[in-house]
């Protein structure tokens, strides 16, 4: 005797957050590098807070792919929110695995930093360490996000190859953990 | 009749004398190692060729070889310890690879890539090691060191010269320079000697040659390092 099932029902979209914190945005051009997938992405996931929607707050989500270390409080409090709201985190990109670029401040002492970049430094004439109440205060050392937060899956490079992020999207939402073979896995 | 032992159950053949990672090696059995370079004498100081033998933990580069025994490399317990290995190196270190030189010609770097790291798990140091650029044709970036001695044996052995050291212990042993200043520049050290070339990271540094292989064409692009043909030995490509 056949069995009837009911009708598949419509695959739900992922809903994914992206944020960039101490980045460059290359991460993020990174991930617009596959291109024409992207259209094939867009049937799979929807876009919640990003750069990219220009949404601010973010709301339930599945994933959030997050570029950048920690290098002031604001980058802290959009983690933690980040985390609060996505079941799975992705560091994505060499700064928010081990700090990257930023965190070659770390074996200097903040004060001096700022006082070089914006009072004696070459080429700084009449200048001030910017204090206004808007800014966000820079941590004494830059974090990577897992110093922070619970991540759970890490995505290196410096940016990761677009074939890394879609292969590594394309694992995700088959359900499967994402493996990266030689040549998409690097650290440059 | 040679000699062999069993390598994750493949029969590796050796001669007298070979250790457990040399004879894997000529037998192209990629054993992952950082410490151990073919020209000289195995120092089992980095333990990433930890593999198990009868049960046992050990160093396959200074454990000799011995017919019959039975050697696990491949397992999972023996990844995940050399995988831990190299986190501890790279957090105790400053290993920015966008921003280094040897990028792509690192064997730390082929060797994480090998066994699929992607965090560092631990947390970073952030050491503050000054660079010494002292020394006309060389530069010194500390940051970078594992500790191997390669630089250290290479001076001493073919360069007749012992211009580097270790000094300190436990997380505070750290490469010197063998001149009253520690400047490099106030060593006998010349850009053609063992020493320079051999680094398998990007400490010891030619200077003006930096980036020389574009990326695509650096030396573990083609292939990962289990594939290669011949270790490598810190020349630049």
């Amino acid at each position: 005797m056949a069995t009837s099932y009911p009708p598949p029902r419509p695959r739900k979209k992922l809903r994914v957050a992206t944020a960039s914190l101490a980045g460059c945005f290359g991460c993020h051009m990174s991930l617009l590098d596959i291109d024409e997938r992207l259209v094939d992405l867009l049937e799979e996931i929807e876009l919640d807070a990003s750069p990219l929607t220009d949404i601010k707050a973010v709301g339930p989500c599945d994933l959030a792919l997050i570029e950048g270390g920690l290098c002031n409080a604001e980058n802290v409090r959009v983690l933690r929110e980040l985390r609060s709201h996505c079941r799975f985190l992705v560091a994505v990109g060499a700064c928010a695995i081990n700090g990257g670029l930023p965190a070659q401040r770390n074996h200097i002492d903040v004060r001096d930093c700022l006082q070089t970049v914006y009072l004696t430094g070459l080429g700084v004439s009449r200048g001030f360490i910017p204090n206004d109440p808007e800014l966000p205060l820079p941590l004494d050392k830059v974090h990577p996000l897992h110093d922070v937060v619970k991540i759970d899956y890490f995505l290196p490079g410096c940016p990761p190859p677009a074939d890394a992020i879609w292969q590594f999207l394309r694992d995700l939402i088959a359900g499967r953990t994402p493996q990266l073979g030689h040549g998409l896995i690097h650290y440059d | 009749m040679t000699d062999a032992f069993s390598l994750d159950g493949y029969d590796v053949p050796f001669t007298g004398g070979q250790t457990i990672l040399q004879a894997a090696l000529a037998a192209r059995r990629y054993i992952p190692h950082l410490c151990y370079h073919p020209a000289f004498r195995p120092h089992g100081s980095c333990k990433v060729c930890t593999v198990k033998v009868n049960g046992r933990t050990v160093a396959s580069c200074t454990t000799p070889a011995r017919a019959g025994d039975e050697v696990e490399s491949e397992s999972p317990e023996i990844r995940d310890l050399r995988r831990n290995l190299v986190q501890f190196l790279f957090v105790e270190g400053n290993h920015f690879c966008p921003s280094c030189e040897q990028s792509g010609q690192c064997m730390l770097q082929a060797v994480a890539y090998d066994l699929g790291v992607t965090r560092l798990h631990y947390t970073q140091m952030f050491p503050d090691r000054p660079i010494d650029a002292s020394h006309p044709e060389v530069l010194l970036d500390f940051n970078r060191c594992i500790l191997c001695e390669l630089c250290v044996r290479a001076s001493a052995e073919v360069d007749g010269k012992s211009v580097f050291a270790l000094s300190g212990r436990g997380i505070r042993k750290h490469l010197i320079v063998n001149a009253e200043s520690g400047r490099l520049a106030d060593t006998n050290l010349a850009v053609t000697d063992a020493a320079v070339s051999v680094c398998p990271v990007g400490v010891i540094l030619r200077k003006r040659r930096g980036f020389a292989a574009p990326i695509g064409q650096r030396r573990y692009d083609p292939k990962p390092i289990r594939a290669m043909d011949e270790p490598a030995d810190g020349e630049e490509g």
